[in-house]
């Protein structure tokens, strides 16, 4: 990147200059590495580095129960745990061709949803932090909070609640969950409208991000992108309606699908998921029946030889989960898909030709977490 | 010739003025954070002292004991003489600031003309520091500081040069205080003279003044040359403790400045509303004097407010349209403010064709630059797609009723 000839862009004979930006940086959300060639202001190449967070998590899994998988899988996509584990639960029923009793889908979709406003909400907030703006995130951590607070009444953990099971949920929900569900879903919708009423058609936001770090269509499908990034950029496909699992077959919800491909498109499709996941979630708290919990299983989950892949719709988007197994109470081998890890693929592509403020706002609005393209 | 009475007075003067400073600074600093908290449903600093008044003390004394770690490769004199280029010009610029009639250090009949040149200054500390820190972001933040203070200083002299030739005077005491100017053989009448302040009578000078002056103190939304998610800092990366402590100084000092000049040359400082005529012509003088620097003070922490809630309200501009935005909107108003001013008073039209001149083409700008970025008609680009079946049977997203 190094090797421009110097003056080639018509600049005066200057060589680039490369700037380290991160991995502590205070816009690359956790240790991602970015080596910016860089000739003024204007971003001439790139280069990512990732693997600063890498666990083995995949390996690890070999190793591990299907229960114990849990726990490893609360930490891949550290901000939407709940997601993750039922992308493994719903691979490992697949093989298993269980039948998870109603009232625990429900409550996965009302806990998946939940965890979806809080990781969009957690977007927001960096999002704006990026863009400069410090305002947005302590409003959007506040909502946040109260999902967590939420979460760690029913799960016991804030974070990493290991909480699904394969073929049900750890335990049933309290006796005030829907009361406090429903009353938690009118403060989000508040607070939604609050952030989205403060930032989303600032001028100086508008400024910032309209036309900013541009994907076609073709393109994005073609790197694999998945979830907003992709629907952003007028793609409509969401597993939720494409390939329903759980009970999303039941409820009526919209996807948001933006025109541009711009990052405020990729902002602002999230903003409206949001909304959308709150009509889920109602109309889970008013279909959700009491019941079982668990199938009948036996108490360690022994899948049959074979493989399987499932997926869902992550926050971020295409979480997959594959499965080989020969039998055992241990995977063969476990491969995920991780939807940040594809949707950082085209970095390079969007960055480069742009300022270096933008590159900061294009990492932004791809909303990647490190724990998942690590792993 | 210059008595030795005079040095000893300019010296005392100039020792009360850093001691005033300082004290402005910490409060600065304290409402700033206060402020902020209460934006962002915080409590901000609360702990020392009461409502945590205390706290810019606190960390007066965390700086000022810290460690002062200079990188290996940065030129020791460079890095070390950076900060006092900073804070230099930021201190010199009080000596000829009034805070009431007769309040100030030194009076200068061309104020208006020192203010200009001791402002621009500046740049060269934060260039100094870019450099002078041997590291990258510094460098890039140094850059962005003088390219963006260079620019930024060319609507804040025009407009400074309207309100000169507005007053016919380069004196701030003139501009505040307000001496009958006699122009065309009509008397103008503003803040000192029982008239309106500058504000109502330029509020074209004013914007404009006012959003450079933002810029020039690299306050949100143009903290460009600092920006935390960009350049981590810019020219202030490197610096720790003391150092670092004398470039927040600065910082503030010029805060205050640019508030207490908005205040100065369009709010009628100390003498709107007159005191004397609050007070009763009987007042003892002290009295009078007092009160008009209290209500400078007061309009000063005011527009200090604004600043600070801007700062809890607004993203960061990009370097490209920061600069976009400087040339082609602030210095062609700051000009057309002017040449205005020029007009009204060589023509000798009443003083409030200007407001009825400046008000519509300002309302036009503004309605210009939201359509640019903020149209209503090209915010439409997401769109609600719903499941729906197709004719095969197979259930696909499609664009929900009502949406094209």
């Amino acid at each position: 990147m190094t090797a421009r000839v110097p003056g080639a862009a018509g600049s005066p004979q200057t060589l680039d200059m490369m700037v380290n930006m991160g991995p502590q940086h205070p816009a690359t959300h956790g240790v991602f590495r970015m080596e910016l060639a860089i000739d003024g202001e204007r971003v001439v190449g790139l280069i990512p580095h990732i693997g600063y967070l890498h666990r083995g998590s995949e390996k690890l899994c070999e190793h591990e129960i299907y229960s114990q998988i849990i726990t490893l899988f609360d930490r891949l996509d550290y901000v939407s745990n709940f997601n993750n584990e039922l992308g493994l639960v719903l691979a490992v029923e697949k093989l298993m061709e269980i039948q998870v009793p109603e009232r625990a889908s429900y409550v996965r979709m009302i806990l998946c949803e939940l965890n979806r406003i809080a990781s969009h909400l957690l977007f927001v907030g960096t999002f704006a932090l990026d863009a400069g703006a410090m305002t947005p995130s302590l409003y959007t951590f506040r909502d946040r909070e109260m999902i967590q607070a939420l979460f760690e009444a029913t799960s016991g953990a804030r974070m990493m609640h290991n909480f699904f099971r394969v073929g049900g949920i750890k335990e049933d929900v309290a006796d005030d969950f829907v009361v406090r569900v429903d009353r938690l879903l009118g403060e989000l919708e508040r607070g939604i409208d609050e952030v989205d009423g403060m930032l989303s058609f600032g001028e100086v936001l508008l400024a910032r991000t309209k036309g900013v770090g541009v994907i076609s269509g073709p393109d994005a499908i073609d790197w694999g992108m998945s979830g907003p990034c992709l629907r952003a950029s007028n793609v409509p496909y969401d597993v939720r309606i494409d390939e329903p699992y759980c009970l999303y077959d039941r409820v009526e919800f919209g996807v948001p699908v933006g025109t541009q491909g711009d990052s405020w498109d990729r902002y602002y499709t999230r903003v409206v998921e949001m909304r959308e996941s709150v009509k889920i979630v109602r109309q889970c708290l008013a279909q959700l029946q009491p019941g079982p919990i668990m199938a009948q299983l036996r108490r360690i989950a022994r899948p049959p030889k074979g493989e399987v892949y499932a997926h869902a719709e992550n926050p971020r988007g295409d979480f997959g989960v594959y499965i080989v197994s020969d039998g055992g109470e241990r995977p063969y081998r476990l491969k995920v898909r991780p939807p940040s890890y594809c949707n950082l693929m085209p970095l390079r592509d969007l960055v480069v030709g742009s300022y270096i403020a933008d590159a900061v706002v294009i990492l932004g609005s791809l909303d990647i977490v490190l724990g998942e393209v690590d792993r | 010739m210059v008595t030795w009475s005079e040095v000893v007075l300019t010296a005392l003067g100039l020792g009360a003025l850093f001691a005033a400073l300082m004290t402005v600074v910490l409060s600065l600093t304290w409402l700033e954070r206060k402020l902020l908290a209460r934006i962002q449903r915080r409590a901000g600093p609360s702990v020392v002292g009461p409502h945590g008044l205390l706290q810019p003390v606190a960390d007066a004394i965390k700086l000022l004991t810290k460690e002062d770690v200079r990188p290996a490769d940065a030129p020791r004199f460079l890095f070390w003489f950076a900060p006092v280029m900073v804070v230099l010009p930021s201190y010199m610029l009080w000596v000829i600031i009034p805070f009431g009639d007769g309040l100030l250090v030194r009076a200068m009949e061309l104020g208006l003309i020192y203010l200009i040149a001791l402002s621009v200054l500046e740049v060269v500390g934060l260039l100094l520091a870019g450099w002078g820190s041997a590291s990258k972001y510094s460098l890039l933040g140094g850059f962005r500081a003088a390219a963006q203070l260079v620019s930024y200083e060319i609507p804040i002299i025009i407009v400074i040069i309207a309100v000169a030739v507005f007053v016919q005077s380069l004196d701030l005491r003139d501009v505040v205080g307000g001496h009958a100017t006699t122009i065309a053989g009509r008397t103008m009448s503003y803040a000192g003279q029982g008239g309106v302040p500058l504000a109502l009578v330029m509020p074209l000078g004013l914007v404009v003044l006012f959003i450079a002056g933002l810029a020039e103190l690299g306050r949100t939304p143009f903290d460009i040359h600092h920006a935390e998610s960009e350049v981590v800092g810019g020219p202030f990366v490197e610096y720790s403790g003391a150092h670092w402590a004398v470039f927040y100084l600065a910082e503030y000092m010029n805060t205050f400045f640019i508030a207490t000049l908005t205040v100065l040359l369009f709010f009628g400082g100390w003498s709107w509303p007159s005191p004397a005529s609050v007070l009763g012509d009987s007042a003892p003088p002290l009295a009078v004097n007092a009160l008009g620097a209290a209500w400078l003070m007061a309009k000063v922490y005011a527009v200090a407010g604004v600043i600070f809630w801007f700062r809890g309200t607004y993203p960061r501009l990009r370097i490209d349209q920061l600069m976009a935005f400087g040339w082609q909107v602030l210095i062609p108003l700051s000009f057309a403010n002017l040449i205005l001013v020029a007009t009204v008073l060589y023509y000798g039209w009443p003083t409030w064709t200007l407001p009825l001149i400046s008000v519509p083409l300002l309302a036009v700008v503004a309605r210009v630059a939201f359509r640019r970025y903020a149209d209503p008609r090209k915010m439409k680009t997401v769109r609600m797609f719903t499941r729906s079946t197709r004719a095969d049977g197979e259930t696909v997203l499609a664009p929900q009723a009502g949406e094209s």
